[in-house]
Formats: structure tokens, sequence, C-alpha cells
């Protein structure tokens, strides 16, 4: 009797709590927090500071969303996921939103049942040699040792780079990237190989930086981007539309210093839809109408994100390339807002 | 006429001769004594020199006071000429607090550095039971502890005013009734657990008078209606009152006496704050666990016993990662959506059923080593299961097991790093990685392994000593 009724209050629990999973729009709402997966620590993308607050490019589109959704770009709560646990905690409903350099290819689309909502940086594979290596492209390498972390989609690339070229290499595999850089430095092996922009940021903070060169091959496209759980199509769009914010206003000139500025201003009918003077954008999303403008003002456009944690004249120095906004010639293009 | 001479006196003895005594003596014994041992010395001084050698520029060339990595270098090269190389401490120097303490907020640093103070005070009467001079001891060092380390946080003067009576007190106690001391043992848990967590005063208040209620039910009940049932009387009882009067009964009261700490959410928790507590909850768990499990295994009721053997082999036949595993990913897919089941509790759990599964096999061992004879003596006193268990197996097997008990739980402390594969801030790998990325520290690579393998080992070492401490007091044979 007892067991029977425990067991009929747990499959009661179950179906009630069951039924009452709402979108997850109304879950962040509800709790007043937006959950972000975070890489552990991965430099200009995203790590906390000495004093526990997260920074870098990752990062800010997180707070971004959290602005446009919340209105306050701090009321996100950052659960630093590892490369095993991070689809999962999203699928569980452990974090509402990944934004984690995650690479987007189908698989993890069809299989996961994950969504890709946009691209935030578009990366790809390269190699750093030294200089005294006297090579200047990879298709050089031949017969080289290769500093490479195991378990990546890197060392797949790799090994068919080099099929495809015709040529051999000796891979020395690595636990991580800290772990590479000093097998690296210490001559273990004369490439090595990883995401352009971590080749940039281990080059930046190497003792003798001037005697490292990153080859210009690209091995692979590495299109990172913002990740949420597939059949959300509303939460999908709001972090879609979000990050499409960030472009425009960078396209149109928007920054955050200037929006509350521009949107007293602005003429331009698109700019007012954006900002929320105009229209009701904002509402269709289910958010505050100038959930947008929000977003702005909590962390700047597109560029100002990308100067400031990864760009040229930070450390890590990094060149928009096809980063940059379509109209300078890069891949970054936002549908209309209308 | 012819003199004779005769010696009156004892000559003073002379020394050796010069290579049968002292240094030389035990050099040409120890060290040269063979073509091969000649061989060997002179390859291990090199091998000792080389690594001297290697290593001394580096420690000498430390530098405390830089805010990058690239700084440290300028200022190695500056010190010591091109090329050289140093180590880098002013990472630690700025980060110390986060291998520490992980995200916990400073302002709130008093609480952990409490909690782990009074962990010792706790520990004591388990450890020195009874004994004056050594309880002494280590209460005196939790106080001048508390002083120093309370004081250096900037604690509110309440707390510290309080927890310093407290300790006193117990000082005072341990002089008259050390027995007594256990009572602290035995809230501890609970005032651990306010303390780190925060949250209302009244949560561990009510949650250990569970306890209170399953003692009383089984006290009542037990003449009524024997042992056994009133002792599932008493947990169904207090499995009622947790989970469905617990939160009415919290609300109520603090809405009559609000009183209570700030509350620290378990995603702020990192570095040995984090493993500590992993780790001593484990430990502490572990143990009851282990012994019932172990007796389970040994019983002759085959509904306890298949289901210890079943428990012990599985926990035991898979690495502790893929239970973490669980712990993080799986347990969510099971509870119902939206259910906030702490995952650093999850973590506990399922730390504690491994260790408990290897501490069974530990224990199993011990009981296996007592002599039949045993047994059989404590059946002719006539003593009932538990009585045999309590008064004659058991100090005599955890005797024999301590050894190994001890290798399970350094281990056990040692295995907390693990948890950085489920994203919690572990500080040998969770902490370090958020240092290495931050642009200012990318690259350093040795320094925080030795800072925080200094530290294991210092908590390790510990454990090991006391260990040999308890073995030594324990010995009754004359071997």
């Amino acid at each position: 009797m007892k067991k029977s009724v425990f067991f009929g209050a747990l499959a009661a629990t179950t179906l009630v709590s069951g039924m009452a999973l709402a979108g997850t729009l109304d879950d962040v709402k509800a709790r007043g927090e937006l959950l972000c997966g975070s890489n552990t620590g991965l430099t200009g993308f995203g790590n906390p500071d000495a004093s526990g607050n997260w920074t870098g490019f990752d990062v800010d589109l997180c707070r971004a969303v959290a602005a446009a959704v919340l209105g306050d770009p701090n009321k996100v709560k950052f659960v630093p996921t590892t490369g095993e646990t991070r689809f999962t905690a999203l699928q569980s409903g452990e974090v509402d939103l990944l934004v984690r350099n995650s690479t987007w290819t189908s698989s993890r689309d069809s299989e996961l049942a994950l969504d890709f909502v946009a691209v935030n940086y578009y990366d790809g594979q390269g190699f750093m040699v030294k200089k005294d290596l006297g090579v200047s492209s990879a298709k050089e390498l031949d017969g080289a040792t290769v500093c490479i972390q195991t378990g990546t989609t890197t060392e797949l690339n790799l090994a068919d780079f080099f099929k495809q070229n015709n040529i051999t290499y000796q891979p020395v595999t690595v636990a991580d990237d800290s772990e590479a850089q000093r097998q690296y430095l210490a001559g273990a092996c004369d490439a090595y190989t990883t995401d352009a922009s971590g080749l940039a940021a281990s080059r930046a903070t190497m003792p003798d930086a001037e005697n490292h060169i990153i080859l210009p091959e690209i091995i692979s496209k590495e299109p990172l981007g913002p990740v949420v759980r597939h059949g959300d199509n509303q939460w999908g769009d709001i972090v879609r539309w979000t990050f499409f914010a960030l472009l425009i206003a960078e396209e149109k000139g928007v920054t955050k210093a200037n929006v509350e500025e521009v949107l007293a201003s602005s003429a331009d009918e698109e700019v007012k839809r954006l900002l929320g003077a105009s229209g009701d954008m904002g509402v269709k999303f289910g958010l505050d109408n100038a959930a947008f403008k929000n977003a702005i003002a909590a962390v700047g456009n597109y560029g100002e994100v990308f100067a400031r944690n990864i760009g040229e004249g930070t450390t890590i120095n990094l060149a928009r390339g096809l980063n940059a906004l379509w109209t300078q010639g890069g891949l970054q293009y936002a549908p209309p807002f209308r | 006429m012819a003199e004779s001479f005769t010696r009156s006196e004892m000559l003073p003895p002379l020394p050796p001769p010069v290579t049968e005594r002292g240094a030389i003596k035990w050099m040409r014994e120890n060290l040269f004594s063979t073509p091969l041992n000649i061989a060997l010395t002179v390859l291990g001084a090199l091998v000792v020199y080389w690594l001297i050698a290697a290593a001394l520029p580096w420690w000498l060339n430390s530098v405390w006071n830089a805010s990058s990595l690239g700084e440290c270098r300028q200022i190695v090269e500056a010190n010591a000429g091109p090329g050289a190389t140093g180590a880098c401490w002013a990472m630690i120097r700025e980060r110390w607090h986060q291998f520490l303490f992980g995200f916990y907020p400073p302002p709130e640093w008093w609480r952990p550095i409490l909690a782990f103070g009074l962990l010792f005070a706790a520990l004591a009467p388990v450890l020195f039971a009874g004994q004056k001079r050594n309880l002494t001891i280590v209460l005196g060092g939790v106080l001048v502890y508390l002083v120093v380390t309370l004081y250096l946080a900037g604690a509110p003067a309440l707390p510290f005013a309080l927890s310093l009576v407290l300790i006193v007190g117990m000082l005072a106690l341990a002089q008259i009734q050390p027995g007594r001391l256990l009572w602290f043992t035995l809230l501890y848990p609970a005032l651990c657990f306010w303390l780190l967590w925060g949250g209302s005063v009244w949560s561990p208040i009510v949650a250990m008078a569970g306890f209170a209620i399953l003692y009383a039910v089984f006290r009542l009940a037990s003449p009524l209606i024997g042992l056994a049932p009133a002792a599932g009387a008493g947990i169904v009882v207090a499995v009622v009152w947790w989970l469905y009067l617990d939160k009415t009964v919290v609300d109520l009261l603090q809405g009559v006496l609000p009183f209570g700490l700030q509350s620290i959410n378990s995603d702020q928790f990192g570095g040995f704050l984090l493993a500590i507590v992993i780790g001593v909850t484990g430990i502490t768990f572990s143990l009851p666990i282990g012994i019932l499990l172990a007796l389970g295994r040994q019983s002759d009721m085959l509904i306890v016993k298949s289901l210890s053997v079943g428990f012990i082999e599985f926990v035991r036949g898979v690495p502790l990662i893929t239970l973490l595993f669980t712990a993080s990913l799986l347990l969510q897919y099971f509870l119902p959506p939206g259910t906030n089941f702490d995952i650093i509790l999850r973590v506990i759990i399922l730390v504690t059923f491994f260790a408990a599964a290897y501490l069974a096999e530990v224990i199993r061992g011990g009981l296996a080593a007592l002599p039949r004879g045993q047994y059989e003596a404590a059946d002719a006193l006539g003593l009932d299961y538990w009585r045999a268990q309590r008064l004659i197996i058991l100090p005599q097997a955890l005797k024999i097991s301590i050894p190994a008990i001890v290798s399970t739980f350094i281990g056990l402390f040692k295995d907390t790093t693990l948890v950085a594969f489920v994203g919690l801030m572990d500080p040998l790998k969770g902490v370090t990685q958020i240092v290495r990325a931050d642009i200012n520290w990318k690259g350093i690579y040795w320094e925080p392994y030795i800072f925080v393998g200094v530290i294991f080992f210092v908590i390790c070492f510990g454990m090991s000593r006391y260990s040999m401490y308890l073995e030594r007091k324990l010995k009754t044979d004359h071997r």
C-alpha cells in the first residue's frame, strides 16, 4: 500500500512537472537569470578574472541575450562546461544557451538535436612553426612532427590535410592547450596546430613571439556559434536576432556610447525599429520593445565586442578577416530587421 | 744498573684510523664499497647535480611582484640577464584566493575559514578520544588559527567573538569532561553546511530536528513494537518530516525570527574549498556505509548479502569518472525537468558511494583476518549480533585495516580533482585552467601545479602521519 502510494506520487510529480515545462523564454523570465553554458576558460573568448567576473567574446553574447531578455546584462550565470559535458548540459536543461566556441556541424544539428542559431566567429585550423624552420607553407611540412590535442576535430582535419597533399607527419598528442604550447616551445614538435584564434593567443604570450609564424593555410572551416535546444524556436529566434542586432548596430554605426543619442535622433527606419523607437519588433519576439537597444547598450555592437576582447590592439591581436561585416569583405551578414 | 720501564698508567686510546671512522668510513661502506657501487654513486651524484643545476636558477630568480607573465619575464631578464628563466609566483600572489576559495565572495571568506577551523575542533574528540593533552593541543591550535585567520579575513565582530567563546568553552570542557565534546562533533555537519551555503539559520536546525524525531519515535515505539520495526517507523516519520514539513516549518520560523547568512550558490565554490568539502564529506559518510556494506556482504541473509555484493561489485567495477558523468549528466535526465538538484551534492553522493565500496572490501579484509575464535567467543558470551560486532569484532577488524582505510581516504581526497571533468572548479585543473585562460597568465606552466601539489602533499602527509600515530597507539601486541 505504502509503496504504491509512493510510486503513484512519484509518477504524478514527474507528469505534472513534465507538463509544466514551458518555453525557455518563460523559464528564464521566471528565474530572473539566464543560464549560459560557457567554456571552463578560453583566452579571449570567456574566462573569469581575479575577482570572478567573466569576460570575453562569447561571454559578451550571453550578456547581450540577458540584457535583451531580462533588461540587465548581469543577470546571467555562467555554467562552465567541458568539451564532454557541453551538449548534454544543454539537452538536459542545465543551461538555456551554450556559447562555447562550438563548431557548427551537420551531425550536431541532426543527431544531437541542437540548433546552431548563428555564427559569431568564423575560425579555422592553422599551423604555427618556428621561423628558423624555414617553412612558409603548410604543404612544406612533409615529415614534420606536429603537436595536436587528442580527441578533437582538429586531429581528424590534420589527418585529412596531410593525406590529401600526399605528405607525411608524426603526431605528438597532448592533453590541452598549455601542454601543447609547452611541448612546442621545448622543441618536441616542429609545428603546433589548433584553431587560428587559439594559435594567435598562444603566440601573443610566448617569450619570443617574433620567432614564430602562423602559416597562411587554414585547413578547416570552424564556424563557432551559440547553440540552443532543438524545438524551442521562439528562444532560438531571440538568441539569433540578439546576435543580428549587434551586427546591424555595427553596420549602422550604433555603438554602446551613442545608442541613446541615436535612439533620440536617428531618421533611419531600420535603426528605429531595431532600437524600439517605432514598430513593435521586440514585442513580436515576446520581449520588451527596447530589448535589442538594451543588448547594444550593454555590450556595444559586434565590432566593439570583437575589438574589446580579441581584436587588434588587444594582446591576442586578431584581424577581423572573415569576421568583418559583409560590407567590408567579411562573412558577417544580418538579414533585414523588419 | 739496567733501567726498567714499566707503564704506570694506561695510554689514552688512539682514534681509529682515518679510513675507519666518521664520514669516510660511512662513505667507504655505503657509497664506494664495490666498483658497481662507485659507478652508481658517481652517476647518482651527477643526476642530483644536473637536477639542481637545472632547477635552482629557476627557483632563485622567482618573481613575486608582477601583473602578467610577460612582466615576470622582463623582471627575470633584467635581474639575471637574457635567456634566464625564473618562477613567476606573482600569479599565485594575484590568484591564490581562487585556488583556495574559487568564486566565494571575499567579504564572506571568514565562513569557510571558520568552518575549516571548527572541522578540527569537531574531529579532535573523535581522533583523540578522551586524551586531554592532545585535545588541548588541537583546540589551542584551532584557537590560534581562528584568531589569526579571522582577523586577516576581516570577519564581523559577532561571529568572531562567538567562535572564540565556543573554542574556549570547548577547551575548558576538554579539561573536565572530554567525552562531552562529541556533542559538538554531532552538531558540526549542520553548522558547517549553514556556514558554507548560508541561508536561514533554521534550515540546518529543522533538518537536525528530523534526527531528533527519528530518535524519539524509536525510543517511544521500541518497547511496543520491537527494535527493528521501531527503527523503521522512526525513519519513515523522519523522512516525512524532511520531505513535507521541513520547508513549511523553516519558513514559519524564519518569519517569526529572521536570522541567517547570505546565501552562497554551489557554483561559487571552487579550489581547495570544493576539494575539502567533497573529500571530508565523502570520507565521513563512506566509513559507516562501508562498514555496513562489509557486514552485509558477510551476512547470512540472502537479500542483504546479494544487495551488498551487487552494490560493491557494481561501483568498484566502473571508473570514478563514469560515476561523475552520471552525477553530472545522467541524473538530470532521470529527474523531472526543472529539478534543481545541486551539482556538488550529486557529486558528493557518488564519490561517497565510490569510496564506500572500496572501504567495504578493505574492512572485509580486516574481518576475514580475525581468527574464528573471536566470533565464537562473542557467541559464547551470549552477545547479540550488533553487540558482538560493536564490542568484539569491529574494533579488532578496523584496527587491522587502518593503513588501508587511510590509503582509501587519501585516494578519495586526491580523486576529488577529477570533478574538473564535469565542469566544477577543482584546484588542480579547474582553477589552473581559468588562470591560464587569462591573457596575462597564459603560458604559465609549473607554478600552479607546484602550489597545488604542495598543499595536497601537506594534507595527505598529515593524514598518513595520523594513521601511523593511531597504529602505534592501538598496538596491543608485543611483537
